[in-house]
Parts: C-alpha cells; structure tokens; sequence
C-alpha cells in the first residue's frame, strides 16, 4: 500500500505502518550512523542531553558524499543499519520514532520496536545519487568533526522507503525472501 | 626498458577513482537492465528500476552513484620491461586517490587505524595489489569498494572431504548471511584454493572481471553457472525485499592448493560494482 507520512512521526502513524508498506517521507530527519550513534550513547551514560529531542524523530542511517557548490548534499543513500544495534533499544526507549537503513536488524532491535510502537523503514541502497533529489536542506548539528559522520539535519521531501519491520512483529526480510525461495 | 614516470600513475588514478564513482561499466550496466526484464517480482523490477534511474542521475549530474565510495582498490600490473622514475610507486597511487577523493567531490571513507578510527580525510592510503608482468605497460585496475557488502564477505577453511558439494554449500551460506545487508542484486566474486589469503585475492580479482564472462575452465564454468541459478533461487531479491534477482553474476577463480586443504573466499560486491582498467 502506498501511503504519504510526515516527520516527526507519531505513535498513532507508526502504529498504522504495515511492513510491505511503501512510504513517502515529507519533513525533518536526523542523520547518525556508527561514530554518531557511539558518540549518542557516550552522551547518555553522562546523563547529558543528546543533539536533538529524540521523540518522535527519525534517524537516517547515511553519511553522505561532499555537496559540490551550490547543493544541499551529494550522494546520501542508507548504510547498513545492524551496526547500529548495539546502541538502538536505548534510543527507542528514550522515545526514537522510526529508523531508515538497509539490512537485517537484531532481535532486541525488533523487540524493542513492537514494545515502543515505532518503524524501521528501508530505503533502497546503492541508490545514493536518486535518493539525494529527495534532500531539500542538509544542515551539520553535532559532531562536525566526525565529517561525513556528524549529525545532520535533514528536510526531505517525498522521500521512498518501504517499511520492513513494523509495530506488530512484522518482518519484510523474513516473508518477502520465502515467496521468492525454490526449496 | 621503457621509462614510465609515476605522475602518470597518480594523474590516471585520480581520473579513475572519479570515473568508476559516477559511471558504472557498460557490462554492469547492462547486466541491471537485463534483470529488469526477467525479475518476477512487482517491487523487485520497480527497485531495479530506481537503480537504473540512479545511474542515469548520477551521470547526468555528477552525483556519485553511492554514497559509499569506497575503499581504493587499486592493482597494478607492472610490465618488467618498465622503469618506474619520479618517485615511490606507492605514494604516486596514494597521490591519485588523494587528488581523486578530494577534487572529484567523493567520500572519504578511511580511518587510519582500525581501533583508534581517526578518518584520514582523504581516503588514503589505497589497498595495493602489485604483480610483475611480461612486457612494457603498466595495467592499472581502480576497483572502489563499499563496506556493506565487502562485510559480508568470508573465507572458508574447507577439508578436502569436503569436495564442490562443500564449495556449494560455503558459497550459498555467504550469499545467504548476507542477504539484505550486501545491496542486492549482488556480484559474487570466489577463490576456490591456494592458500588463505590467496583464495582471498582471487575473489578480489573474480570480481574486476566483465560481468558475468565465464572462466575458461569447464567445470568452473559450470559451476558459476549452477551457483548463479541457486542463489537466485534464495528469494532474496533486489534490496533483500524478495525476488529472483539476488545476484548478476558469479565469477570463480582457482589455483593448485595443499594436500591437506580446500581453502574458499567469498568476497560479495552489491550492484555497485565499480572496477576500471587502464594501460600506460
């Protein structure tokens, strides 16, 4: 089903998400991926606050090519979000209202996102240069001196993605694969 | 003898790191459009699609076609009728990739230890694989590669005993563990023997070859035929998101191994499979 969804996300939006859905995204995400996420948790065990009030947001596993003059960003497609998930429960529980990436994710990272109502969406990967046209403004926030790994700021317009993992203990990597597999 | 000076290197693999970021080869090219046609599944071709969308953007306007541009790759078949003057090999290719990274607006992707993980800033160093040749060129071969699939890759100790049954078997188990993770459809390059990191070359070198050319061997030929339809029939699919095409194209390499060994590599490449070859 296609359905067009706005960020911040809310509960009530996440809840209705079917994994299969594709789903266009319009508004403002967060970009973090490994040394972001490393630097997020260090933040925590502080008791500090993170870059940005989590609730509700969604964060975009990319870290993009430079901007040549005159663009927002370059190419800007998903990383590979199991690496993340070491440090992802946490940041449901603190209230993190969907995930973009590519690949598999743990089964404390699925748990954790039935127990939190939120979503973890796949954009298409290796699509960097097509999924760039959907970033309207890129801004850095924090960390600028992990480069293409600091947090940014994004306003992306009806930007694709398919919801793989949803609050009902669905999984699109799981059913998908067995309707295509020969024994 | 003939002198080649080593700015030469450094100029063509600036150029070479830039090309292979934004254009993808004709054969991976056409290996994508050709997927579109025999895919079965509705959301697999309409990914397909987007990929091929994503190349044409990416050429048009000078976006790389990955955010992940790699890792430098770089093997230089050096003719051992060639005198190399100007300077060290070695830095004039990390010159290139420096120049390469920075100029033509790529990611720079390279930490400079892998525990402390300080990004260098230019991608530097490169990975160098060096070979000497008979003749007189120097035969350059950029091949960037991405982490999401270069992770999923393995290396398999196999026994003896175990045979091409066992070969198979490490084979679809890689692909299979990769699944998602690696951006399929992928580009599954092998080394079947020598030793372990030998086998682990060859897969490197499987994948730089024209997609989906067979080896000259007849049972490896085989053998990359029957693989490519197996893992094709693992449901995976473009993007992990089911289908019937998982992967482009399978290339073994081989070589005479130990008595007591059957060494096997599995270096997976997404869709991405960015190689360029030039000779000076």
């Amino acid at each position: 089903m296609e359905k067009q969804i706005s960020a911040p996300i809310d509960k009530k939006t996440a809840e209705e998400l079917t994994a299969g859905d594709y789903v266009y995204i319009t508004g403002t995400i967060y970009t973090a991926r490994d040394a972001a996420h490393k630097r997020m948790k260090e933040t925590l065990d502080r008791g500090e606050a993170l870059p940005f009030d989590i609730k509700g947001q969604m964060i975009y596993y990319m870290g993009p090519s430079p901007a040549r003059e005159g663009r927002q960003i370059g190419s800007a497609g998903p990383t590979t979000a199991s690496r993340m998930d070491k440090y992802t429960p946490e940041l449901l529980n603190l209230g993190l209202g969907a995930m973009i990436g590519k690949g598999k994710r743990s089964r404390e990272v699925l748990d954790a996102v039935v127990r939190n109502k939120a979503v973890y969406f796949a954009a298409v990967g290796g699509a960097g240069a097509l999924l760039s046209k959907c970033i309207q403004s890129s801004e850095v926030i924090a960390y600028e001196d992990l480069g293409t790994e600091a947090v940014r700021k994004l306003y992306v317009k009806d930007f694709p993605v398919i919801v793989v993992a949803d609050s009902k203990g669905n999984n699109l990597y799981e059913t998908a694969i067995e309707q295509y597999r020969k024994a | 003898m003939r002198t080649v000076n080593v700015s030469e290197i450094t100029e063509n693999i600036k150029e070479m790191c830039i090309e292979a970021n934004h254009y993808l080869s004709k054969d991976m090219e056409a290996a994508l459009k050709h997927s579109q046609e025999t895919e079965a599944s509705p959301l697999g071709r309409q990914i397909l699609g987007q990929l091929s969308e994503n190349l044409q953007i990416a050429a048009d306007e000078m976006i790389p076609i990955c955010q992940d541009t790699g890792m430098a790759v770089v093997f230089l078949e050096v003719g051992q009728d060639v005198h190399l003057e100007g300077g060290a090999v070695e830095e004039a290719v990390n010159e290139g990739v420096r120049k390469g990274y920075t100029e033509g607006y790529l990611r720079k992707s390279v930490v400079g230890d892998p525990i402390e993980r300080v990004n260098t800033g230019d991608n530097t160093p490169a990975v160098i694989h060096y070979s000497i040749v008979p003749g007189d060129t120097v035969r350059i071969t950029v091949a960037p590669k991405g982490f999401g699939s270069e992770n999923m890759s393995r290396v398999f100790m196999l026994k003896p005993a175990d045979g091409i049954e066992g070969v198979k078997d490490a084979i679809l188990k890689a692909v299979s563990e990769a699944g998602p993770n690696a951006c399929p459809p992928m580009v599954v390059g092998v080394g079947i023997g020598g030793t372990f990191e030998k086998c682990a070359l060859m897969a490197k070198q499987a994948l730089t070859r024209e997609t989906g050319a067979h080896s000259t061997i007849p049972y490896v030929r085989e053998l990359e035929e029957e693989m490519l339809e197996k893992i094709n029939g693992l449901g995976i699919g473009p993007g992990g998101l089911g289908g019937t095409t998982t992967a482009l194209a399978v290339h073994i390499n081989t070589y005479p191994t130990h008595i007591a060994g059957l060494p096997v590599a599995v270096n997976i490449c997404c869709h991405v499979n960015r190689h360029i070859v030039r000779e000076l």
